[in-house]
């Protein structure tokens, strides 16, 4: 017997206008427990814009966002998220420990302070992203990569069941995107996270997901870890041989 | 020689207690002002608090009052003309400062008789401190002091990257206003000390030495809360033995400190 996978978020006719422009246009994705959802697509065609709704930093202008049942500004708690190549002042006088401190804010809540169990689990995160040698480092001594693994144990502090990363890789040398891609592969396969990974990158979603999405202001998706040449056009505009090239075929299956 | 009997004085003793208010404001606020890069704001919140004063003095209420109000004011319009009107905040900045500007002086020329004030809130006169102004001041600085202790988690997580603050429900478009109202107040509480024109350089250089020493925040205003003192009480002494302006005397030590610390770090 199949187990029935909880669904986790469920974007429904999704409409959202931005100065005057139509941004996304009658997005549907159903997202389940455990799935590891790569989003594709050029720039400037709305991935940014659509982990935003889910966050419920925009507003619909149409159709409706469930996540883990509720309205996406409550779900919040139950969401970490890594931001698009996090832009931060180099010298911030702040140690690891203490940006993956911040992550716990959504449970702590305002007023409150942060409390031992806090500390550690700050401590736990760090470990789990194999950080814990650079907890007392400031954050702008790490290499990239490092501050990116960092960024993500932020967003792992909170105990999330749902990761969004936008651009995860963005200004990471290959060697290091290897090793973030082989750690988000692990905390979706051992940790059980649902993640949404947002990226420009063709190869290293093909290779680490389990599902893929291609978006250009509508979302073309089945629900796999295939695309069909038809879908790749029809988002990129262009012919996809450009697109395909050196690609896995794992992703650009031939339609029928 | 430096005459050390100057806390004999009344005037000695309140300039002493302002100067040293103003070092703990610039200490703390001084490091979010640096840390948000929210620096040409704060000088444009200090220019604009001058209408205030203008219109306190036109109107025969209290200028410092006045001063405050106008800060405020100036804080939030800046935040809604550069959200709304889709005018770039540095631009909505140089207008709010300069109509701040010109409405003080407008004011205050109106207002005969005042006009040896204007010199002192321009360049400020730490010396013609009164003991109301001193109750001001502290009242001031116990606020922003318990705000800093009360908000210091989500300041830091604004300061930081208020983009990923907002993404886990931290309240930045209430966080922010509280930032630049707090900084209004810490800039009124400043003019008196070394006037609108040097503001910016007290609130800023203790700050800037000290991160260049300290690692942690805490530690950064703590040692930013000493140099602002130091700042406050050397400038006070040449002041009062050289007879010469208080403001100038105490950012031209700031200075000095910071462009020595800038060498030595080299």
């Amino acid at each position: 017997m199949p187990e029935t996978k909880e669904k986790i978020l469920s974007i429904k006719d999704l409409w959202i206008r931005q100065g005057g422009h139509v941004v996304l246009e009658s997005i549907n994705l159903d997202l389940f427990a455990g799935d590891f959802l790569g989003i594709i697509g050029p720039n400037g065609g709305g991935k940014s814009t659509l982990l935003k709704a889910i966050l419920g930093l925009i507003k619909p202008d149409r159709g409706e966002i469930d996540v883990f049942g509720l309205p996406p500004a409550k779900a919040r708690s139950r969401i970490g998220y890594v931001p698009q190549k996090t832009v931060f002042d180099r010298s911030f006088p702040v140690k690891a420990r203490e940006v993956v401190l911040m992550g716990r804010y959504s449970r702590v809540g305002l007023l409150y302070r942060y409390g031992r169990e806090d500390r550690s689990l700050a401590l736990e995160a760090l470990k789990a992203v194999g950080m814990e040698d650079r907890a007392e480092r400031e954050i702008g001594e790490l290499s990239g990569g490092e501050q990116q693994r960092v960024f993500v144990a932020r967003s792992l502090v909170s105990d999330p069941d749902l990761l969004l990363l936008d651009e995860p890789t963005a200004g990471i040398d290959s060697a290091q995107q290897t090793d973030f891609y082989e750690l988000l592969s692990h905390l979706n396969c051992h940790l059980g996270k649902a993640i949404i990974m947002v990226s420009h990158d063709l190869t290293a979603v093909s290779t680490y997901v389990s599902k893929i999405a291609c978006l250009n202001q509508r979302l073309y998706y089945h629900d796999s870890r295939e695309l069909s040449n038809e879908d790749i056009e029809k988002a990129y505009g262009c012919p996809v041989e450009m697109i395909a090239h050196g690609t896995p075929h794992r992703v650009l299956r031939e339609h029928d | 020689m430096i005459d050390l009997n100057f806390l004999s004085y009344e005037f000695m003793r309140n300039a002493l207690l302002a100067g040293l208010a103003a070092a703990a404001l610039c200490g703390i606020i001084g490091i979010y002002v640096i840390l948000n890069r929210i620096v040409f704001i704060s000088d444009g919140i200090a220019h604009a608090a001058f209408g205030g004063i203008g219109l306190g003095y036109f109107l025969g209420y209290d200028p410092l009052a006045f001063g405050i109000g106008s800060a405020v004011l100036t804080a939030i319009g800046i935040g809604l003309t550069s959200s709304r009107a889709r005018v770039s905040e540095d631009t909505a900045i140089g207008v709010f400062m300069a109509t701040g500007m010109a409405l003080g002086i407008m004011l205050l020329t109106l207002s005969q008789g005042y006009a040896r004030d204007l010199y002192g809130y321009l360049f400020g006169n730490i010396l013609a401190v009164t003991e109301s102004d001193v109750l001001l001041i502290l009242l001031l600085t116990s606020v922003i002091l318990a705000l800093v202790f009360l908000f210091y988690k989500e300041l830091l997580l604004l300061s930081f990257d208020p983009q990923y603050a907002q993404a886990i429900g931290l309240p930045v478009s209430g966080l922010r206003p509280m930032l630049l109202a707090m900084v209004a107040f810490s800039v009124v509480v400043l003019i008196k000390v070394v006037g609108i024109i040097m503001v910016i350089a007290l609130l800023t250089i203790p700050g800037a030495i000290s991160r260049r020493y300290m690692k942690s925040l805490p530690s950064i205003m703590a040692g930013s809360i000493i140099l602002g003192a130091l700042f406050v009480i050397i400038g006070l002494l040449i002041s009062y033995d050289l007879d010469v302006p208080s403001g100038a005397a105490i950012i031209l030590t700031a200075a000095v400190a910071f462009f020595l610390s800038t060498l030595l770090s080299r």
